[in-house]
Order: structure tokens, then C-alpha cells, then sequence
């Protein structure tokens, strides 16, 4: 039996709120196992003044303790998940200092989240699965280059996506909506076959990744079923040229976000979600069907708007739309409205979700947003960095999936 | 006998030492142990669950973090019933601790505005503060028993 990978915790609040049991439901449900580093009392006293971060909670100094014995060395661990309430400015502080300190200081994969006590292991399910991902399949992870002929499927919440690769080259790809996921599925998949010129027997592995990577992946009788954010960020610096040293990867997609701190093209650090649908996809999705245009349109027209001409906060995808629809009203151009909703969605995930990373250079964009060319301009504009978008960005889970796969290639 | 809400609600010396004199101690019955091997420095002695931070919302609003709702489920009963205080400020953790400071503040704001008797004592750093420091409580609690 495959001894369970220890994701250390590092927490303040969670039995309290009620949760405790859904963060232990997540690990387990993905072959890990929380456990709570072993400090004593005056490991506390002595390593919390060491620290230097004079907080007042004193389970916020047990976890710091906690984190400096994971650093030192004197517990051992896997990965580490670092969890504290919501609007908890406190721990949030805490939270992300013990992150970044974790991170410089070792090779422990970390994932942290803030919680209330509506969160259910659903929600924790994907962060758990990468941390333990990474503390599992490292060396598969460390793949720099796709052989033989490989099948990657992407079943993502907007969008399915299908890529077949043959020796390091992409030669056939699919895409088209999520509506009924097996059947999205098995015609993304014939697409990409048919454009491949090859046929499905012929595979020799096959990855599947997103929302709908265990039903598609026991359908498809798949080699490889892994979450989207390992398999992104492998995608993302395999297809943008950056697979050593650091890269951080954003991908906004239809229903959550990720920002992934890279090195190596393994995730450090990695955050996943958002507070609303305002600063998702999902948002420019009914921006451009306001304005009567096809997404695919959205980018151009958002070129040659100015943003700044329209107050505009998609922190709430209700109140975005109310924006939108106001400054439409008000005699705004299409082009301005545009421009603005692509800042809006970019400035929501920089301060919910990029201030939880470490953000270092190059900066990869991918997803299907990431041809949205306001979107990446925004995103630009706010990191003050020039965005690398990789050819196939919008492919990048399934030439993600693909390129892994290959690993499980007999004889391999 | 009186009802004594004791603050840090989880020490047993204190809890203790209000049995002793004949009064009921309002408090959380777990154990400080030496070594700490659960998620909190004083993980919750009931079944908490997601109900919990809901209940706590009689005592702190829906904006404020669920690990203090969570606990005021627990102790905004205790300081509604409590007839009198102890406060132990800049308690040793050994003594007896309650892990997040915001959840603190309350507790204790709480039972500032309660017209009850109270006894608000800083934890004693050597053995001269720690003599006057269990005289000071021995006082208290057998003065209470005298007024009731």
C-alpha cells in the first residue's frame, strides 16, 4: 500500500469554524494525510521571537513555530497547508509571511487558504490533489520533453479542450464549449484525432486534467488523471520556452483562477479560486455578449478603448454588470466599456489572488483568456512586465496533459 | 455559591481554585499538555461544527472570522451566566491559553460590561507577584462567598 503523503498544517481557526473534518476529508480523498508538526511550549516562546512577527494570536505563534521546525528540519514533512479564517487581517498576514518563508527556505510545495465555515472538502479537493502531486510524481513532473504519440484532454468548467502530440510537436488539437461532459469530450477528442491523421488506437498514452479529468478519465480508461494546476503550470513553461528557474503562471479561467509561483516547472506556491465570478472568465464572457460581440472580438475592441474613461469594479459580477450596464447608459463607447472590463477582471485577481505568490519573471498568461489581448494588456500594465503568452495557450491543460503522459509510455 | 467565568477560560488551576472555594467555574475543561499535537494550543472540548460560527453570530456580526464565532458559541453563554470574573492578562501559555486574540478581546470587552464582581490580575513573572498573585484570588473568591 502507497504510504500517504504528510501535508504538514499550519492553521489558526479550523476546528473552531467547524472545518477541521473537510480539510482532513480533502487530504485523505487524494492519498494524503494531515498532521500537526510536533512543537513544545518553549519551542513556541523561543522560535515566535525569532521570527520577529510580534502577533497577538497564539495559535498564529504556534504556527510559526510549526513552520520554523518544518524549515529546520525537525519535523519532517511532505507538503504543507496553511489554512486561516477569512477576513482575518491578523492571519493574513501571518499566512502570507509564513508562506514566503516557507517557500525560500525549503522544498516543501505549500498551498494556503483562507476559510469560513462554509468551506467543504469539494473546495480543497484540487489544492490538495497538487500538493500531493508534487510530493509524489516530482520526477514525472521534472519531464522536459514529449514522446511517441500522446492523447491530452482538458474538461474544463467553460471549455473542453483535446491536443494529440507526436514527439514533441503538437499535430492535432480540438476545442468547443462544456455542455454534456462526456460527449464534449469524445468530439473534442475526434477532432483533434482527425486533424492528427491518426486514430485512437494508435495512442500510446493518454492524460486527462480539469473539472472533468476522473469522469473522462475513467471513461477514456486514461493513463494519467491530474488537476489542473500541476499540469498547467508544466504546460505553461513547456509551451512558453521556460522550463528552468522560476516563472509564474496565471490562468483566469471560465469559472476559477490560478497563480502558480513556478521553479522548474514544479508549483512552490500556488493559490486557486476567487471571491466572485467578477474576476473570472465568466465576466468577459457576459461583458462581450452585452456589447454584441463574440469573446474572440472582446481583445481587439478593448485595444483601442481606454479603460480609465469608465469606473469600473467587477469585485462582484453583479455589481461589474450594473457598472457595465450604467456606463453604457451613460454614452460610453463599446471600445472604453471593453477595455474597462478586461482592467476590472486582471485588477480583481492582482489583489485578490497574485498578492498570495511570489510573482517573478517571466510572467506566463494561458487559458483561453489569455487570447483576450485587453486582458493580457491590463495584466501587463498592473505586474509593469511584458506578459508572455505561449503559442496553443488556450490548449495549455490538455498539451500539459499530453506532454505527462508520455511518461507512461512502455518501454519509456 | 456563585458562577465565576475564568479567563483563560481553558485553566485548570484557575478552574480549580474557584471549585475549591465552593463557587462553579464557568470554563473549557481541556488540558494544556506539554505537548502539543492538535491543530489548536487549546483545541475545542465539544463537537464543534459548522453550526457553531452561526450560533456565534448572537455575540459578533457575520463579517467577523468563523474561528471567532465558532468560540463565542462556546463562551458568549458562559459570560451570560457568569455572577462574577477572574482575568488573567499575559498569561503564561502553560496556564492556560486561548488562541486567537480577536476572540479575546471580545470575551473579555464582554465581561467589562457586565455589573458583576471582577477580579483582573496580571499573571505573576517571579515567586513574590506569584504569592500575591493566589492570595489575591484566594480573597476574591472567599469574599464572594461571604456577599452571597
Amino acid at each position: 500500500m502507497t504510504q500517504p503523503v504528510r501535508i504538514a498544517q499550519l492553521s489558526c481557526g479550523p476546528e473552531y469554524s467547524g472545518i477541521q473534518h473537510e480539510i482532513d476529508e480533502a487530504a485523505r480523498e487524494v492519498g494524503g494525510e494531515i498532521f500537526y508538526p510536533d512543537v513544545a511550549l518553549k519551542d513556541i516562546r523561543r522560535d515566535f521571537t525569532k521570527f520577529g512577527l510580534d502577533v497577538k494570536s497564539p495559535d498564529l505563534k504556534l504556527a510559526i513555530a510549526r513552520a520554523i521546525a518544518l524549515v529546520e528540519g525537525r519535523v519532517e514533512a511532505d507538503a504543507v497547508f496553511i489554512a486561516t479564517c477569512f477576513r482575518c487581517a491578523e492571519a493574513a498576514i501571518v499566512r502570507n509571511e509564513l508562506r514566503r518563508y516557507i517557500n525560500e527556505h525549503s522544498r516543501l510545495p505549500v498551498v494556503s487558504y483562507s476559510f469560513t465555515e462554509r468551506t467543504t472538502s469539494g473546495t480543497l479537493l484540487t489544492r490538495m490533489e497538487a500538493l500531493t502531486t508534487i510530493a509524489r510524481r516530482r520526477a514525472l513532473l521534472a519531464r522536459e520533453t514529449q514522446k511517441g504519440l500522446t492523447l491530452g484532454l482538458d474538461s474544463g468548467s467553460a471549455t473542453t479542450k483535446a491536443v494529440v502530440m507526436r514527439d514533441n510537436r503538437i499535430i492535432g488539437t480540438g476545442w468547443q464549449p462544456t455542455t454534456e461532459v462526456i460527449k464534449s469530450a469524445n468530439e473534442v477528442i475526434a477532432h483533434a484525432l482527425s486533424e492528427a491523421g491518426v486514430t485512437r488506437d494508435e495512442i500510446q498514452a493518454v492524460g486527462t486534467t480539469g473539472y472533468g479529468r476522473f469522469l473522462i478519465g475513467k471513461e477514456i480508461n486514461a493513463d494519467l488523471i491530474q488537476e489542473e494546476l500541476t499540469v498547467n503550470s508544466k504546460g505553461a513553461v513547456y509551451l512558453a520556452n521556460r522550463q528552468h528557474g522560476p516563472a509564474t503562471v496565471i490562468d483566469i479561467g471560465g469559472m476559477d483562477n490560478k497563480a502558480i509561483s513556478v521553479m522548474d516547472g514544479i508549483p512552490g506556491v500556488f493559490t486557486m479560486g476567487g471571491i466572485c465570478a467578477g474576476a473570472s472568465g465568466r465576466f468577459l464572457e457576459m461583458t462581450a455578449k452585452r456589447l454584441g460581440v463574440e469573446i474572440t472580438e472582446l481583445g481587439p475592441l478593448s485595444m483601442k478603448g481606454f479603460g480609465g474613461r469608465v469606473p469600473m469594479n467587477s469585485y462582484c459580477i453583479v455589481f461589474g454588470t450594473q457598472s457595465l450596464v450604467n456606463a453604457l447608459a451613460a454614452g460610453s463607447t463599446r471600445e472604453d466599456v471593453a477595455a474597462a472590463a478586461c482592467h476590472s477582471v486582471a485588477e480583481q485577481v492582482y489583489e485578490q489572488q497574485l498578492q498570495e505568490v511570489d510573482i517573478k519573471e517571466p510572467v506566463i498568461m494561458v487559458g483561453g483568456t489569455s487570447l483576450i489581448e485587453g486582458l493580457v494588456f491590463a495584466m501587463g500594465e498592473l505586474l509593469q512586465t511584458k506578459i508572455v503568452v505561449p503559442p496553443y495557450s488556450q490548449y495549455i491543460g490538455a498539451v500539459g496533459s499530453a506532454l505527462l503522459a508520455s511518461g507512461f509510455i512502455k518501454d519509456d | 455559591m456563585v458562577k465565576v467565568f475564568i479567563y483563560p477560560a481553558t485553566s485548570l488551576i484557575l478552574s480549580d481554585m474557584v471549585a475549591r472555594f465552593g463557587h462553579t467555574p464557568l470554563s473549557s475543561a481541556t488540558a494544556i499538555r506539554e505537548r502539543i499535537q492538535t491543530a489548536g494550543l487549546e483545541s475545542p472540548p465539544l463537537q464543534i461544527t459548522p453550526e457553531e460560527p452561526k450560533k456565534g453570530l448572537k455575540w459578533a456580526a457575520v463579517e467577523v472570522p468563523a474561528g471567532v464565532r465558532g468560540r463565542m458559541s462556546l463562551y458568549g453563554p458562559m459570560i451570560e451566566a457568569c455572577e462574577a470574573a477572574i482575568i488573567i492578562n499575559d498569561a503564561d501559555l502553560a496556564f492556560g491559553c486561548m488562541g486567537c486574540a480577536r476572540t479575546n478581546e471580545l470575551i473579555k470587552f464582554l465581561v467589562h460590561q457586565k455589573d458583576i464582581p471582577r477580579l483582573e490580575l496580571n499573571y505573576p513573572k517571579n515567586d513574590d507577584e506569584g504569592v500575591k498573585f493566589v492570595a489575591a484570588i484566594k480573597r476574591f473568591l472567599t469574599e464572594l462567598g461571604e456577599a452571597k
